[in-house]
């Protein structure tokens, strides 16, 4: 979503977009004109007219999971974006019997969080697994 | 689902759910912008309106109509600018 015109969304995706991927982008290029949108969700910057560089997971239920809100300089890690989806849906699935401590990503361990778990997290969970 | 849309004249917008002509007045207008924050995780998505480009498509949709999945919701501060 921006503030251009749908127009300008379909010239950005025949002269460009589909050129960086086969039959141009899939999901829905959305316009928002004046911002309004992107007000309500704390991205519209007033001064330069334009949004920042938001991303927000929305659950099923329409309950916002997570965000992140970047300057228009430096791009996002769409890795990084499913990992936080791969993990929300976990939680969710799991109907909050577990949790994902820091470095999860598919496959690893998960915390099940209870009196047995109250101080002994680092038994289960070491530092280096922030980072591997 | 997303319902099509005539392309116009008019450039199609969009818009908040649940925004009244009422609350369009100065005085709320002002409220409303001393109100704007960060939303909070935990909570609820404002729903809305926003017209949109889809495969060859101009179509209008409603954030409400995903309800059941999962959406990743991305702003970007223009077409045609690099990153």
């Amino acid at each position: 979503m921006s503030i251009d015109s749908v127009f300008v969304h379909k010239m950005w995706d025949d002269n460009e977009l589909s050129k960086m991927v086969d039959g141009g982008v899939p999901f829905p290029m959305l316009s928002d004109a004046g911002g309004k949108v992107g007000k309500v969700y704390g991205v519209y910057d007033e001064d330069a007219g334009v949004e920042t560089r938001g991303r927000f997971i929305i659950d099923p239920d329409g309950i916002v999971q997570g965000y992140e809100v970047l300057t228009p300089p430096v791009g996002r890690n769409i890795n990084e974006t499913f990992r936080q989806v791969q993990a929300f849906q976990l939680v969710r699935e799991s109907k909050g019997t577990q949790a994902t401590p820091s470095g999860w990503k598919p496959g690893k361990m998960t915390l099940k969080p209870g009196p047995d778990l109250v101080g002994k997290v680092w038994k289960e969970w070491k530092t280096s697994m922030a980072f591997d | 689902m997303a319902e099509e849309i005539k392309a116009g004249c008019a450039r199609p917008t969009g818009g908040v759910v649940g925004e009244t002509e009422a609350e369009q007045t100065d005085e709320t207008k002002i409220e409303k912008k001393e109100s704007m924050g960060m939303i909070q995780v935990g909570k609820k998505a404002p729903n809305f309106t926003a017209p949109g480009y889809q495969k060859g498509k101009f179509i209008n949709m409603e954030l409400s109509e995903h309800l059941g999945k999962w959406v990743i919701l991305c702003f970007y501060p223009g077409d045609f600018t690099f990153v």
